[in-house]
């Protein structure tokens, strides 16, 4: 079982999918990782010995930023957005899309689910 | 996409000047401005300005961390209070 950066690994996948697993690394970080450690892509997770595992840990832990330190980077960024009051912040804080996308319909990932307004009618021809 | 570094940030050159005479005399006042579209410099740090919102001059003043934004995202251009209820 390979744990890195807290995170157990899947054993039975190729490497540079198991890396994905981890947050802050996609297919690409993945390769790169890899590369510097001098470890075939396709080599399954289970496959890695304590060397090769201890290799990609220390590539990670220098070179890349993943998992708790990642997540409160971002959400330090968006904290600058609301306290500095620009646009961008104020649609967080509205929780609405920040980059100009129409809003009358669609945008369902920042809005959530739908909720129904009563007494809105559909519009008739 | 974003602006080409070959050309540098974008600010009015009537504001910009507006701004270095101002930090020359070490003067402080607000500063009118309709030009939305300037980008905030470390120069404009700690002067306040009165952006155009299209309605009303909107008072905005400049902190560090807004450095790099536009003047025009402080000064919002629509007002949505809420649905009327019935």
């Amino acid at each position: 079982m390979a744990r890195i950066a807290g995170i157990d690994l899947p054993k039975n996948k190729r490497g540079v999918i198991g890396l994905t697993y981890i947050f802050g690394i996609g297919r690409t970080t993945a390769e790169r990782i890899l590369t510097a450690a001098g470890i075939d892509a396709d080599k399954k997770v289970q496959d890695w010995n304590d060397d090769e595992q201890a290799a990609i840990r220390t590539f990670i832990a220098e070179n890349i930023r993943v998992e708790g330190e990642l997540r409160s980077e971002v959400q330090l960024n968006i904290k600058r957005l609301l306290d500095i009051g620009c646009y961008r912040g104020l649609r967080h804080r509205k929780g609405l899309p920040l980059r100009g996308q129409r809003t009358r319909t669609n945008a369902r990932t920042r809005k959530g689910k739908r909720k129904t307004v009563a007494g809105k009618k559909k519009a008739t021809k | 996409m974003a602006r080409s570094l070959k050309k540098g940030p974008f600010v009015d050159i009537k504001l910009e000047k507006r701004v270095l005479d101002m930090n020359e005399g070490k003067k402080k006042s607000v500063i009118k401005t309709w030009s939305r579209r300037s980008m905030i410099t470390p120069d404009f740090v700690g002067h306040t300005f009165a952006v155009h919102n299209g309605n009303k001059f909107i008072p905005v003043y400049v902190t560090e961390n807004m450095v790099g934004h536009k003047l025009g995202e402080f000064a919002p251009t629509r007002s949505f209070k809420s649905h009327p209820t019935k």
